[in-house]
């Protein structure tokens, strides 16, 4: 099965569950987590059941595209259901069926990994999910999203697509994925592998992602103050951006990075907690009992 | 007659460190409940698997012993009214006992005749009692909780099924709106739903169900197989206790398999593979009779046999993936060089008011020096301090250090040799991390102590020049467990240097650099009071009495082996009855020495002769004692001492301290403080709880 295939198995699955399908977001940003239709959706008690494909720029593992595993940019599928329905792993697990991993030939196993976002604030509880070894998914159930606890609680699935592909290809490199027939991964990505790489190592200029990141950092906290959620966190994903490309090229210690943190986080706080009143001046518009529950 | 009794909380998969810690609970939880309810029964087996944690009683009794019980109540002249009727205080009684007049006796009491009555107590069925398990479910602690869909309770993960029964009858109660039934699950893929017709049966029915509920049955199973497979294979597997254990608790139906990866990843240091084949794989390396490692790894599949291959084939995948990028991350290493990677220090912040990792590197390379100053090393020695300190934090910037934190130093080792440091530097880098946990290994060479005591002293003092000091549970640095393994350092290499000196040497380096913010003395008093815990605990845990620990300490931590010698000498004198009077001479001289401050003595003012003679021989053993001290000769030292213990009974029993006369009295005060700063030299010997009877 291609890559195209496969997106196009996992959306007619997760529409089947009720999803709303929706498409990636246009910000630069590490993983399908920090897109606002997860990040802000999982707040606040409206329910929320959306799947997208998420490219996720992690600037620390770009390798000029000569690692046959390691990728700048690698894609992910992304499933959020709010409230977590009781049978969540075993939806998954179909999926992983129709997918056509049959999981009697295989060794599939939830392994603990609690899931902490400090930039935003944002920590679960969960599995990453192994599938002979190798993991494909990540499963975590929200606790706390921007500071603010996650009620009710959304489950989160993120489906790493090169590597389940890797699998149902059986392919050991990357870049010889079939993205669609006849055109590979390496024929779409690997150019910008490579230039990505060598930005981020050795092209980049760190005073100025130094200077971006104080710029973005100060845009964020002004939009902010107008009460603007969605452009302030824009702002924020791109501080989150520039900040993984300084950390990439080693310039930010361990410690320096928990100053940096604490910058962002105080700013997602503000954004998550603006989110969830603007919602609830709008009355909670998606939570269908909402007459029911304003009668009690 | 009894039953058997069986709870099964089925969970999401739950993380296997929880595991261990559950079951004891279970246990002790179960039997405290039952105990409670006085309900006998014959055992408790708890089981589990990631996917359950399971409680079986086997031979609970079907109802509480009755209980037969005597019930006290008024005096008979209070029961009884002037014709003979019974009272309101004696029927209400008897209605608070349950019972009515009719059951009424009189006993005597002392003469007093009193109402009593005769109760039994019928015990409750078993059956009434025990859904109250719900209790026990809701209070088990795990290290982490969390919520689920819009439920509220917090649990280790969401609990999807609840099996109670009863012999063979449901236990009815619900958790979260889950009610009980006799339905469970089996392997997720190779077992299906299944009802447990009696709470007996549970074990085998799992088992045909793909499951072996019994945790030491579960381990056993992967011992055995992995021992024949050693065997079939002439291989050592390096089963450790800890990754068998997580292993255990990750699978429901163990099956062992074993697979290959590139001989070419040989070439990167066996540290790194083992720790990606351990912590991130959870497998077992595997070596040749005669130690070597070979490019084989063992691990256990959540499964049967079917299709192993296909699975063997898939984790060779991913550890052969893992494996590239360390192999790329070594070779990448090396392209780097030492003075290249140290450039990068000076942007790493070690912490934000202490400056850059560079910057510490700076102190720390101040600090050795000093340390190889005071211990007056050759030329040599010296360089091979400097050296160390100066590149001991290189490989932080590397990509191995990066993608493996735990490896740090070890790959610096590694990386200075490859970039022809000296042996002796490159042992030191990794050693100056040591000891890398409590009790853990410490350094062997002279560079790796000293380096490793500078680095550490400079994050303690660091810290606490700008108030990060450790309380209660917080602790971010780690200065508690820096401070003992300075300590024990100190022990081990039994310089000559006072813990003193080096912690003032470090104070006054970050005074000099103008950067606490805090004043000196605060500073100073902190630190003061920070290692004399430390030490105290360090010495409590070798099983130094608290009494003696405050005694040697009084005067400071000073010379960490001497300090403890004394302490052990210390001890094997607390009965010692030939002891007795030295300990008290001295004792008396410290009390009155608490009197004053003066420490000049004028001859011409003593008026009898204990006094000439006391202090005499004050002034003929001091150079002796101090000269004992100053070479640590503990035994020396406290029998030079004591031979002052018989002019000090002496003096007291002819002379009046507490006199009138402030001159005289002030003389006499002066001698035995004298005196008495000697005595503290050693130890404050009133700290001691000698022994008063022989």
């Amino acid at each position: 099965m291609n890559i195209q295939n496969m997106i196009l198995t996992l959306q007619k699955h997760w529409s089947d569950q009720g999803c709303l399908l929706m498409q990636a977001y246009d910000v630069e940003k590490g993983a399908g987590t920090m897109s606002p239709m997860t990040l802000l959706r999982s707040l606040g008690p409206e329910p929320w059941n959306v799947a997208y494909v998420e490219p996720s720029r992690r600037p620390a593992d770009g390798r000029y595209g000569e690692n046959p595993n390691r990728l700048y940019q690698h894609h992910q599928f992304q499933v959020i259901m709010k409230p977590s329905p009781d049978n969540i792993q075993e939806l998954y697990l179909e999926s992983l069926k129709a997918l056509g991993i049959d999981p009697l030939k295989h060794d599939i196993r939830f392994v603990e990994d609690n899931w902490e976002n400090p930039t935003l604030g944002a920590a679960g509880l969960g599995w990453e999910v192994w599938l002979d070894g190798m993991e494909i998914t990540q499963f975590t159930y929200f606790q706390q999203i921007g500071g603010l606890e996650a009620k009710p609680v959304s489950a989160e699935i993120t489906y790493g697509l090169e590597r389940l592909a890797s699998y149902i290809q059986d392919k050991e490199n990357v870049f010889e994925l079939e993205w669609t027939d006849g055109v590979t991964v390496g024929d779409i990505f690997s150019q910008p592998e490579y230039e990505h790489s060598k930005y981020t190592f050795e092209s980049s200029d760190t005073d100025m992602l130094f200077d971006l990141f104080s710029i973005y950092e100060k845009e964020a906290g002004r939009a902010m103050e107008l009460g603007l959620v969605f452009p302030a966190y824009d702002y924020v994903l791109k501080c989150s951006h520039t900040f993984n490309l300084l950390d990439a090229k080693g310039v930010i210690s361990v410690t320096e990075r928990t100053g940096y943190i604490s910058r962002v986080r105080n700013l997602a706080r503000k954004i998550a907690k603006t989110y969830v009143e603007e919602r609830e001046s709008l009355g909670f518009p998606m939570l269908k009992d909402k007459e029911e529950a304003s009668n009690e | 007659m009894s039953k058997t009794v069986l709870f099964e909380i089925g969970l999401e998969e739950l993380p296997a460190r929880f595991i261990d810690d559950a079951l004891v609970q279970l246990e002790d939880k179960t039997k405290q409940w039952l105990d409670d309810l006085r309900l006998p029964y014959e055992t408790i087996a708890t089981m589990a698997t990631p996917r359950r944690l399971t409680v079986k009683i086997e031979g609970l009794e079907e109802k509480q012993p009755d209980i037969e019980e005597v019930a006290k109540g008024p005096a008979k002249k209070i029961a009884l009214d002037e014709e003979g009727n019974w009272t309101k205080a004696a029927i209400g009684f008897t209605k608070g006992q349950g019972k009515n007049v009719e059951d009424i006796y009189f006993k005597d009491i002392k003469g007093t005749e009193y109402v009593h009555i005769n109760k039994f107590i019928e015990g409750e069925a078993t059956k009434n009692l025990i859904d109250q398990f719900k209790d026990v479910i809701l209070s088990l602690n795990f290290p982490k909780n969390m919520r689920w869909g819009d439920k509220q309770l917090r649990y280790a993960r969401p609990i999807r099924w609840l099996v109670a029964l009863y012999g063979d009858e449901i236990i009815p109660f619900s958790i979260e709106g889950l009610r009980t039934g006799n339905t469970t699950f089996g392997h997720r893929f190779l077992g299906k739903q299944v009802a447990i017709d009696d709470a007996e049966n549970y074990e085998k029915i799992m088992k045909d169900q793909y499951v072996i509920a019994d945790v030491i049955l579960r381990k056993e199973m992967i011992e055995a197989q992995i021992e024949k497979l050693a065997q079939d294979k002439e291989w050592k597997i390096l089963v450790d206790e800890e990754l068998l254990n997580e292993v255990t608790h990750l699978v429901e139906y163990p099956t062992v398999f074993y697979g290959a990866y590139s001989e070419d990843f040989l070439v990167v240091p066996e540290e790194a593979l083992i720790t990606s084949m351990k912590e991130h794989q959870r497998y077992f390396p595997v070596r040749s009779q005669e130690g070597e490692l070979l490019p084989y790894f063992v691990a256990v599949r959540n499964g049967d046999e079917n299709h192993l291959d296909n699975v063997a084939r898939g984790n060779e995948k991913v550890l052969n993936a893992r494996l590239a990028d360390a192999r790329f991350f070594y070779d990448e290493d090396q392209k780097t060089s030492i003075e290249q990677s140290l450039e990068k220090l000076s942007r790493m912040v070690f912490q934000e008011d202490l400056g850059t990792i560079a910057d510490k590197v700076k102190r720390t390379v101040k600090l050795a020096d000093a340390v190889s100053d005071h211990l007056q090393l050759d030329k040599a020695s010296k360089q091979q301090v400097t050296r160390t300190a100066e590149i001991c934090k290189f490989d932080l910037v590397t990509h191995m250090v990066d993608e493996f934190p735990e490896l740090q130093g070890i790959m610096g080792e590694k990386y200075a040799r490859i970039f022809g440091e000296d042996d002796a530097v490159a042992q030191a880098i990794n050693e100056h991390y040591m000891p890398r946990q409590a009790n853990g290994t410490l350094p062997e060479t002279v560079a790796g102590t000293i380096v490793s005591i500078a680095d550490k002293l400079d994050t303690i003092v660091g810290c606490f020049s700008i108030g990060i000091i450790p309380s209660g549970s917080q602790d971010p640095y780690g200065l508690r467990r820096s401070a003992i393994g300075i300590l024990q350092m100190l022990d081990k290499q039994a310089w000559n240097i006072r813990l003193e000196t080096l912690v003032n040497t470090a104070l006054s380096m970050y005074v000099s650099l103008g950067l606490p913010n805090r004043s000196e003395e605060e500073v100073a008093e902190d630190l003061r009071e920070f290692f004399h815990i430390r030490t105290s605990y360090l010495l409590w845990e070798e099983g130094v009495a608290p009494d003696i620990v405050e005694a040697v300490l009084a005067n400071g931590i000073q010379h960490v082996p001497f300090t403890k010698e004394k302490a052990k000498l210390l001890a094997s004198k607390r009965n010692d009855e030939n002891f007795k009077s030295t300990h008290e001479a001295l004792g008396r001289v410290l009390n009155l020495a608490k009197k004053t401050n003066a420490e000049e003595v004028d001859k011409n003012l003593f008026e009898n002769e204990t006094e000439q003679v006391l202090f005499d021989k004050y002034q003929r053993i001091t150079p002796v004692y101090e000269d004992a001290l100053s070479k640590h000769d503990t035994v020396k030292a406290l029998e030079t001492l004591g031979t002052l213990a018989e002019p000090i009974h002496a003096f007291f029993d002819h002379t009046m301290v507490m006199v009138e006369d402030e001159r005289l009295k002030e003389n006499r005060l002066g001698l035995l403080n004298l005196i008495a700063k000697e005595v503290y030299a050693f130890a404050d010997l009133n700290a001691v709880q000698w022994k008063q009877q022989y």
